[in-house]
């Protein structure tokens, strides 16, 4: 720690490292105490749309953040998230389901046993979401790790893909096209918010340890980190079945969330807004994949009026649907030609840094006045 | 006699047809630093890249401490006690000086993820450990001050020494070092080669080099091998070495 403690030393103030530790947990303490009001507030105070686009954030960077441990600090591009979004919501929304509501649902056939049977609480149907859809993982990334993990877009894009058929198809399990419906909004801002504080605090622990330091090598280069001990199979499949399973809890969440899933809702489009929200916030940075999710995710609700008609001086504007999606990938093109570091580069926030802009802005102001 | 500590015998390395390797038969004693030469395109870095497992091997076996290495996956080989530096320099040029060091360290990390996640059970005694172990090695190869710069950052020579620091936090028997002078200068070398043998004593390490400084070459190793097109054309001491004909031959034919 004696460098760090030098370094930060000689940019801030005469306190000890200690002092820089306390003063930023109070920070931290403070931060989280104003959100929590925050959250009850909004949660008895905005309107049901609100809180919905504030439910979907959080939901969001819950994937985001998973995404961006695979592809932003272990450097493996994957094409995961729609794919295990999809494993997710099915998941748990099977096990939430109770039998009569089952029965009522499954029309064309009715779901086979023991699953027909089952109906758990949410915790528990979550936490089955993120184990299978990290089992999923799992099985996934023994065979295409083994062979240097190039085929890791493919095979997972292909994943994708094969869900959609099963889906559809798997009609005992799945109820085929109808989806499900009905499922109890048990997803609030206190279970999206709560899972997706964990997610961040887990990611950034891990991301800290040595197992970061790890997958980072990887990243940089594969060979060197392999010549320094490190088991590139094992350390690519640990980055891959923990984002599973935060990409699987936050299916549960969303499916608990909208209340009615359908193969529909997991095409490709999601996995490739994720990319979008990664790649806008700075690859490999958890900091930049919160902002992106934040930022496309409130966006995408900003600009629903270019899909609507609206009339303006006069003019009349049909509105065009999937003008968005053509906003964000023109965004996306111009981050990836002119600002490909995108907001954070792979800088992560610290309560130093933002004392630092906040110093700044503030000379600055004062500078021009 | 001592069993070598590394032993490697008729190496071959094929490259869809052209042979960059044939029949090296190269030991490296215990406590010695042994050289390898050879013109360019000899076939050096190969020979590392097959005792590292980077390269196939063709033919051939290695073996250290007496046992057969030949083909292992390159971690499982770091892990068994090889440590190397890459002639093209390959650090994590994102990450921080103390980082790459640190990431050598991965390998003695007793704390699963999930305690890392938890911040249970020895994961600070472990991040201390290493992060001391890291400052005392950066601290010997005179980089400490750099400790927090971005490793792609450093000037070429820091760069260099930079891979030996992450290579010793491996805590290896053997040390290779695939041309370790390269683009210093003559103080900065003389400097090295002194470091070299103060790591080598202090460490009770064992050390195979290739270099093409030949000063540096006599002055450090205890023996050389020298090699040409992939074959090994000669095998002695510094002095033997340096008034061998087929050497002088070797080397006047290259240029
Ligand atoms: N991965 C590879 N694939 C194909 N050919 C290779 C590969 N690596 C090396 N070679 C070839 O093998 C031969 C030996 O190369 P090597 O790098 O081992 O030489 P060297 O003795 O280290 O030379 P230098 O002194 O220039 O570093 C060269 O002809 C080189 O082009
Ligand atoms: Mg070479």
């Amino acid at each position: 720690m004696g460098y760090d403690a030098l370094r930060v030393f000689s940019v801030f103030s005469p306190e000890s490292w200690i002092h820089m530790v306390t003063r930023d947990r109070i920070l931290t303490c403070l931060a989280a105490a104003g959100f929590l009001v925050f959250l009850w507030y909004a949660d008895s105070n905005f309107s049901e749309y609100s809180i919905r686009i504030l439910n979907n954030i959080a939901i969001f960077i819950v994937v985001a953040v998973s995404y961006n441990l695979i592809n932003g600090i272990t450097g493996q591009f994957s094409l995961q998230p729609n794919a295990f979004l999809a494993v997710g919501a099915y998941t748990a929304a099977i096990l939430t389901l109770t039998p009569e509501e089952k029965l009522r649902s499954f029309i064309l056939e009715p779901l086979i046993w023991p699953l027909s049977d089952i109906s758990l609480s949410f915790p528990v149907s979550l936490l089955a979401a993120g184990v299978v859809t990290a089992l999923v993982a799992f099985l996934l990334a023994v065979p295409v790790f083994r062979v240097r993990g190039d085929y890791l877009a493919i095979v997972t894009l292909g994943f994708g893909e094969v869900l959609q058929v099963i889906a559809n198809n798997l009609v005992p399990v799945t109820n085929g096209p109808l989806g499900l419906k009905g499922l109890t909004p048990y997803t609030n801002l206190w279970w999206s918010w709560g899972i997706c504080i964990l997610t961040i605090f887990c990611t950034v622990r891990l991301v800290n340890s040595s197992y970061g330091r790890a997958m980072k090598a990887i990243r940089e280069d594969e060979t060197a980190a392999q010549a320094m001990g490190i088991d590139a199979f094992r350390t690519k499949t640990l980055a891959f079945v923990f984002s599973a399973f935060f990409e699987g809890i936050a299916g549960g969440l969303l499916a608990h969330l909208i209340t009615t899933i359908s193969p529909s809702l997991f095409t490709f489009m999601l996995t490739f807004n994720l990319l979008i929200m990664i790649v806008i916030g700075g690859l490999g940075s958890t900091t930049g994949a919160v902002i992106g999710a934040a930022l496309i995710t409130w966006g995408g609700e900003v600009l629903r009026f270019v899909e609507e008609p609206i009339s303006l001086f006069g003019y009349y504007y049909e509105g065009i649907p999937g003008m968005r999606m053509v906003i964000f990938s023109a965004l996306l093109i111009f981050v990836m030609l002119f600002a490909r570091s995108g907001i954070m580069g792979r800088n992560e926030f610290s309560w130093q840094s933002l004392i630092d802009l906040v110093n700044k802005v503030v000379g600055r102001l004062r500078g021009g006045a | 006699m001592k069993i070598p500590l590394l032993n490697a015998e008729k190496l071959s390395v094929v490259f869809g047809g052209l042979s960059a390797l044939n029949g090296l038969d190269f030991q490296i004693p215990v406590g010695e630093i042994v050289g390898l030469i050879g013109p360019n395109g000899a076939g050096k870095t190969t020979a590392f890249n097959a005792i590292t497992g980077i390269a196939k091997v063709t033919r051939g076996r290695v073996l250290f401490e007496g046992r057969d290495i030949t083909g292992w996956p390159t971690s499982k080989v770091a892990r068994t006690g090889i440590a190397r530096t890459f002639q093209n320099i390959r650090l994590y040029e994102d990450l921080t000086v103390i980082e790459n060091v640190m990431v050598a360290s991965h390998t003695s990390v007793r704390y699963s993820p999930v305690e890392a996640i938890l911040g249970i059970g020895r994961v600070y005694a472990d991040e201390r450990r290493i992060r001391h172990r890291a400052e005392s090695l950066l601290e010997t190869m005179g980089l400490i001050d750099t400790a927090g710069d971005k490793a792609g950052s450093l000037p070429y020579g820091s760069q260099r020494k930079l891979e030996v620091a992450r290579a010793l936090a491996l805590e290896p028997a053997l040390l290779l070092l695939d041309e370790p002078v390269a683009g210093m200068n003559p103080r900065e070398t003389i400097e090295f080669g002194a470091l070299l043998r103060k790591i080598r004593k202090d460490l009770n390490l064992t050390i195979g080099l290739i270099e093409h400084d030949m000063g540096f070459v006599m002055d450090i190793c205890t023996r050389i091998r020298v090699i040409d097109h992939g074959i090994p054309i000669a095998w002695g001491t510094p002095k033997e070495i340096q008034n061998d004909p087929k050497v002088i031959a070797a080397y006047l034919g290259e240029g």
